[in-house]
C-alpha cells in the first residue's frame, strides 16, 4: 500500500468537511477499498474513515417504508430488517461472517461493482439513496459498472427501500468468491413490478423491463415462458460466457417469482 | 504515526501505528501475538480472523487505526486461564480437526462466534458460518465435527471423510 494518513469523524458534517481534502477517500467496511489499496490500485493521500459515525447505523421501518443507514453492516441488516425479509436475506448472503460483519451498505452502494447483491435490491426496489446533499431516486443512481451519480466528496446516509407486498432475491453464486454469477431481486408493488440483474450485464445492474410487464399482468413463473434476454452485451470470462448468464437470467428471475411466492 | 490504544485478550494495549497499518499487522508485529496468521492477504481465508467487539472480522482487512479503542480477542485469548486448551480448541484436537494446523487460529475464532451466536447449531449451519474460511489440509469434516462437538451436540452421525 502507499502512505496515507486515516481520520476518524464521528459526524457526516466532519467526514463531509475532512473529503473536501485533495484526494481524500471513504473508508467504510474497507472489504472492497483495503483489497483495492493493497494492489496499489488506489493512492489517497487521506482516509477519511466513517465506520465512528452513529448516525449514519442502524435499520428503521416506519410506514411502508426501511431506512437503512449507510454505516450499517450486512451483518445488522441481515439481524435487523424483519420488516423487509427479502432484503434481510439477501444481506444474510454476502461473502461471509466476516466480512458481512465489516462491509456497508454505503460502501457496496457506492463502489456499484457489476456482480454485487446490494445495487439489485436498491433498483429492484425503486429505492432512494440519501447523501450528506440530496435524495437520488435509482433509476438515475446506477449509471454503468462501478460508476453512479454520486459527486466527488459526497456521502451515502442512508437508503430509503419502499416495502413490497412480495419479493426475492435469487443468487448464482460463483463459488469461491460468493459474489453473484448471476442474481435477480423480484419485487411486486401494488402499482407494478420491478425486476433487477445483477452479475451479468457490462453496464452493470440492470431492469429486466420485459419481465416487469410480463409479470404485472400475472405474478407467476409460468408469465415468463418464452421471454430471454439477449446474450449481447453480457459479461463474458473464465466464469461463464454471456450466453450462459443470459440464460442464467431467465432461470433465476423464475426462481426468485417462485421464490417470492 | 498516531498513537492507538485497545483491550487485546483482557489487556490495554497501546501503541504507535501508520495509517496503512493492517490490524492483523499491529497484532503480531507489535504486540507480538503471531497466533493470528496470514494465508492469503487478500480477504478470502479466514487465517486472519479475531474478534473485534465481540464479532469475527479479517484483521488482513482492517486498518489498526480503525481498532483504536476497541475490544478484541485473538486465538491467545481462547485458552483456559490455567493455559489449557479451552473448549473449542480441545474439541479441534480431539476429532484432528487440524492437520498443518495453518488455518487454525482462524477456524477456531469462527467457530467461537458462532457458538456465541447460535450455540447449538446444525451442521449446515457450521458449514455456512465457515464460508470464508479455508483449509488446505482437512476437506472440513472434521473441523465441522469438531464445532459440533464444542457445542456439546453428538457427532456420531456426522460424514467423516
Ligand atoms: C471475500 C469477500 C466476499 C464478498 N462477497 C460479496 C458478495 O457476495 N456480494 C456483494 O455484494 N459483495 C461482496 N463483497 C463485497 C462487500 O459486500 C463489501 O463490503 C462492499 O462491496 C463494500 O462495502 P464496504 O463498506 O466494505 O466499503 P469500502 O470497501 O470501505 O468502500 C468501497 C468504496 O465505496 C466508497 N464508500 C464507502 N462508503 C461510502 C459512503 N457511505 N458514501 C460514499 N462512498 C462510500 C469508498 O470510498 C470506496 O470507494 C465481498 C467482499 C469480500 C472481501
Ligand atoms: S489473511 Fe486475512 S483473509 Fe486471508
Ligand atoms: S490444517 Fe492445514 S490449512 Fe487447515
Amino acid at each position: 500500500m502507499y502512505a496515507f494518513d486515516i481520520e476518524r469523524p464521528t459526524t457526516v458534517a466532519e467526514a463531509v468537511a475532512a473529503l473536501k481534502d485533495e484526494d481524500a477517500q471513504a473508508l467504510s467496511g474497507g472489504q472492497t477499498l483495503i483489497p483495492t489499496l493493497k494492489q496499489r490500485l488506489a493512492s489517497p493521500s487521506k482516509l477519511v474513515s466513517l465506520s465512528g459515525i452513529a448516525e449514519t447505523k442502524g435499520v428503521s421501518a416506519d410506514g411502508g417504508t426501511v431506512t437503512v443507514g449507510g454505516g450499517t453492516t450486512h451483518a445488522a441488516v441481515a439481524a435487523g430488517a424483519s420488516a423487509y425479509p427479502a432484503l434481510a436475506a439477501l444481506a444474510g448472503g454476502i461473502g461471509d461472517p466476516a466480512v458481512r460483519n465489516r462491509g456497508t451498505i454505503g460502501g457496496s452502494v457506492a463502489n456499484n461493482d457489476p456482480a454485487a447483491c446490494y445495487p439489485a435490491a436498491v433498483l429492484g426496489s425503486g429505492a432512494t439513496v440519501v447523501t450528506n446533499a440530496r435524495e437520488i431516486a435509482a433509476d438515475d443512481y446506477f449509471q454503468g459498472m462501478f460508476t453512479t451519480a454520486l459527486d466527488e466528496g459526497e456521502i451515502i446516509t442512508a437508503v430509503k427501500f419502499p416495502v413490497p407486498e412480495k419479493a426475492a432475491y435469487i443468487k448464482f453464486e460463483q463459488p469461491a468468491s460468493r459474489f453473484a454469477l448471476v442474481g435477480v431481486f423480484v419485487a411486486k408493488y401494488a402499482d407494478g413490478v420491478r425486476v433487477a440483474v445483477t452479475g451479468a450485464s457490462e453496464e452493470g445492474v440492470f431492469r429486466w423491463t420485459e419481465a416487469e410487464a410480463a409479470l404485472s399482468g400475472n405474478f407467476s413463473a409460468g408469465a415468463l415462458d418464452g421471454l430471454s434476454v439477449s446474450a449481447d452485451g453480457m459479461i463474458s470470462d473464465l466464469h461463464g460466457t454471456g450466453a450462459y448468464r443470459a440464460h442464467l437470467v431467465a432461470v433465476l428471475t423464475k426462481r426468485a417469482v417462485a421464490a417470492a411466492g | 504515526m498516531a498513537n492507538v490504544s485497545m483491550t487485546v485478550n483482557g489487556k490495554t494495549v497501546s501503541g504507535e501505528v501508520k495509517g496503512n497499518t493492517l490490524l492483523v499487522d499491529f497484532l503480531r508485529q507489535n504486540l507480538h501475538l503471531t497466533g493470528t496468521h496470514v494465508g492469503c492477504d487478500t480477504s478470502q481465508c479466514g487465517a486472519c480472523n479475531v474478534s473485534l467487539n465481540g464479532d469475527v472480522v479479517k484483521s488482513c482487512t482492517m486498518f489498526a487505526a480503525e481498532a483504536d479503542g476497541a475490544d478484541l480477542t485473538t486465538i491467545e485469548g481462547m485458552a483456559n486461564e490455567d493455559g489449557s486448551l479451552g473448549v473449542i480448541q480441545a474439541a479441534f484436537q480431539e476429532y484432528h480437526g487440524l492437520q498443518c494446523g495453518f488455518c487454525t487460529p482462524g477456524m477456531v475464532m469462527a467457530a467461537q462466534d458462532l457458538l456465541k451466536k447460535n450455540p447449538k447449531p446444525t451442521e449446515a449451519e457450521v458449514r455456512h458460518h465457515l464460508e470464508g474460511n479455508i483449509c488446505r489440509c482437512t476437506g472440513y469434516h472434521n473441523i465441522v465435527k469438531a464445532i459440533m462437538a464444542a457445542s456439546g451436540q453428538d457427532v456420531g452421525a456426522i460424514a467423516a471423510e
